[in-house]
């Protein structure tokens, strides 16, 4: 028995040299996992990133299997996504993974940002890794944007217009634009058709290879913690971090237990409230797209109302959209507006702690108000919450250099 | 200590956030006329299997349901297909198809001025309460014509009114802050009696409710079911993930 064990073992490991010789499985394996020293002290909010892979590669799994039955066409879009979800077998339970999915994608993403703005983790030396970070999340507002026309209800269907219709506010080229984007003078077939190009081949493969660069950037200096403080300051004898361990077994095993819970939230959701209240999968998209009747009530899913608050608050079309724009653009320059001397929001003064209520509370509220119906009162209270959410980062930019800090430790606390 | 305060800060923070968030999801829910909750249960087959049984006497005439299979409502409702075919079943359609109705859209546009719409989806485009909300809310207005409560102005006449009999209005003034006095209805005459009491009628109702919440989406009769099991494999998995997670990381101090 041990003797057929062994040379076992002595054949998986000739293979495993054979392998080496031609290409760096072990040596990369090494660098990225098992040689890779993370900080100890990662809490909570550390589990999204792993979650957010995750829910991209089911995105694609479950996304592949859609297209094989899905018709990107305006005549059999709606009847094709009605087959999936009854004549195909498990067609249910794929369609509700890639819905519920993408709402969830959000959910990781929003608090995977706001991790960064606990920690600092956008702050020098991980500027660029908040940089691809921020591309894949204005990718990611393409992709949810392009899949949502795919199902062709109401809501796909006024819902494109509205946002297409944005470009037109641009002037002199507007109009043009528009009219390319669409493919056509109104939202049609042709549209349909090229959403389902970019939402299934473009998008995708632009995000993973940004999510690659992300992973390189986030390699190259190692993660942020929640103390803020660069852990190879503070090395062993053997050149290791001494607040380090490797990623492998101690953050796989960790991310294990996250993906555990997060799935148990996810199949909650997916299996007994796929819409949940409207909010994953909108009442009025269950209606066939009819470019004669407008919905009493058109907005787009939850992920983007805080956005569409603040083009709501804005009185004129073209300044709404460039404030609409300027909303995202802003986060892009957070690390250059941050000029704080810590990371950590642990050593930071009480101004940034109010700061960055204010500025959550303001996101929540311009998203709560952006699915709202809008009385004038309604539209008040988003003027409030927009110059709330814009004047975090003028705050910031000015508070930051001389805001009061603590001392920070020289090693993690927990 | 530290760490604990820590920890309540972050929770309670969370707290907040999901609390907003619970705000923003009741916000939503509400608006538009207020609709009772129906009691429609789609769990209940026995309720789907009458609810089946009038929505093809009354209905399919002139709302198809284009993407449900006879052989698929026989299946979930526990139905042969005799049965279903004997009972359920009034064109010459064969038992895999699905229930669409032989009457002309340009014709229907003509006698009702708007062809009834498909009614595949609308469990899930209104839901089971504003159906049972709609059809109880039929009644004859002073011009003698049909209106409803829910949906004002209807086209569809009240099909079921040989059930339910006609109601009619009672109207009560109601004086706004503007000092405009205007008719509102304050509840309803029934006229007319139907053959079936109201208690048997909202029973009625109800059947063909939650009927058309299982037609909008039939997965729903598997999904609850099966969550349950999938949420239990992934506790007990997610258990032995946490001891694994507990014992690997025992040496880091």
């Amino acid at each position: 028995m041990a003797k057929t064990a062994n040379s076992l073992a002595k054949r998986a490991g000739d293979m495993m040299n054979w392998l080496d010789d031609r290409l760096p499985v072990t040596s990369f394996w090494n660098a990225v996992m098992t040689g890779y020293q993370a900080p100890k002290n990662f809490n909570f909010w550390y589990y999204m990133g792993s979650l957010a892979l995750l829910v991209l590669v089911m995105q694609i799994g479950t996304g592949i299997f859609l297209t094989m039955w899905y018709k990107p066409s305006a005549a059999e879009a709606f009847a094709s996504v009605e087959f999936i979800m009854r004549d195909v077998e498990w067609g249910w339970l794929i369609r509700y993974m890639h819905t519920t999915g993408a709402s969830f994608f959000f959910i990781l993403i929003y608090l995977h940002m706001f991790r960064s703005l606990l920690y600092g983790s956008h702050k020098a030396p991980r500027e660029l890794l908040w940089v691809f970070g921020m591309f894949i999340y204005l990718a990611l507002m393409a992709e949810a944007f392009l899949g949502y026309i795919l199902p062709w209800g109401q809501m796909s269907y006024w819902g494109a217009q509205v946002i297409i219709n944005l470009f037109g506010a641009i002037p002199e080229i507007g109009e043009p634009l528009t009219i390319w984007i669409r493919g056509d003078y109104f939202i049609s077939d042709a549209t349909l058709n090229k959403f389902f190009a970019l939402h299934v081949i473009a998008v995708p493969l632009a995000i993973m290879g940004l999510v690659m660069l992300h992973l390189v950037a986030l390699r190259e200096n190692g993660s942020n913690n929640p103390d803020g403080i660069e852990i190879k300051a503070n090395k062993g004898p053997d050149g290791t971090p001494l607040d380090g361990i490797p990623f492998h077994p101690y953050y796989t095993v960790k991310d294990i237990f996250g993906v555990g819970m997060f799935l148990i939230l996810f199949s909650f959701i997916l299996f007994m409230w796929p819409e949940a209240g409207g909010m994953f999968l909108e009442h009025d998209n269950f209606v066939p797209a009819n470019p004669l009747v407008t919905p009493e009530h058109i907005k787009p899913v939850w992920y983007f109302t805080p956005f569409y608050a603040i083009l709501k608050a804005v009185p004129d079309k073209l300044m709404g959209v460039v404030m609409m724009g300027a909303s995202v653009v802003i986060l892009f320059f957070l690390p250059w507006l941050d000029r704080s001397p810590v990371k950590s929001i642990r050593y930071r003064g009480m101004w940034y702690k109010v700061l960055l209520a204010s500025f959550t509370i303001a996101f929540v509220r311009l998203g709560m108000l952006g699915m709202a119906e809008g009385t004038p009162a309604q539209t008040w209270e988003m003027r409030l919450w927009t110059l709330v959410y814009f004047m975090f980062f003028v705050l910031l930019f000015f508070m930051s250099p001389g805001g009061k800090t603590k001392p920070e430790p020289d090693r993690v606390t927990h | 200590m530290k760490t604990l305060q820590r920890k309540t800060r972050v929770t309670a923070l969370l707290g907040m956030v999901m609390l907003l968030l619970a705000v923003s999801f009741s916000a939503s829910a509400a608006g538009g006329a207020h609709i009772e909750h129906s009691g429609a249960n789609v769990n209940d087959t026995a309720s789907l299997q009458r609810g089946a049984k009038w929505y093809v006497n009354y209905c399919l005439g002139c709302h198809s349901l284009d993407y449900m299979r006879y052989n698929r409502l026989a299946a979930d409702l526990q139905l042969s297909e005799d049965e279903v075919m004997e009972n359920l079943v009034f064109s010459d359609a064969n038992f895999p198809e699905t229930m669409n109705i032989s009457m002309d859209a340009k014709q229907s546009e003509a006698w009702f001025g708007k062809t009834p719409p498909d009614l595949s989806l609308i469990g899930r485009s209104r839901g089971p309460d504003w159906i049972y909300a709609y059809l109880l809310g039929f009644y004859k207005d002073e011009n003698g014509s049909w209106n409803n409560t829910v949906l004002a102005n209807a086209a569809m006449p009240h099909v079921l009114w040989r059930l339910q009999g006609i109601q009619t209005p009672v109207f009560r003034q109601e004086t706004t802050e503007s000092g405009y006095t205007h008719d509102v209805i304050d509840h309803f005459e029934l006229s007319t009696p139907g053959t079936q009491s109201a208690q048997e009628y909202e029973e009625t109702a109800r059947d063909l409710a939650a009927f058309l919440q299982y037609v909008g989406e039939p997965a729903v009769l598997q999904r609850k079911g099966l969550g349950v099991w999938v949420i239990l494999f992934l506790v007990l998995f997610t258990l032995i993930a946490y001891l694994l997670k507990v014992e690997y990381w025992r040496d880091v101090h």
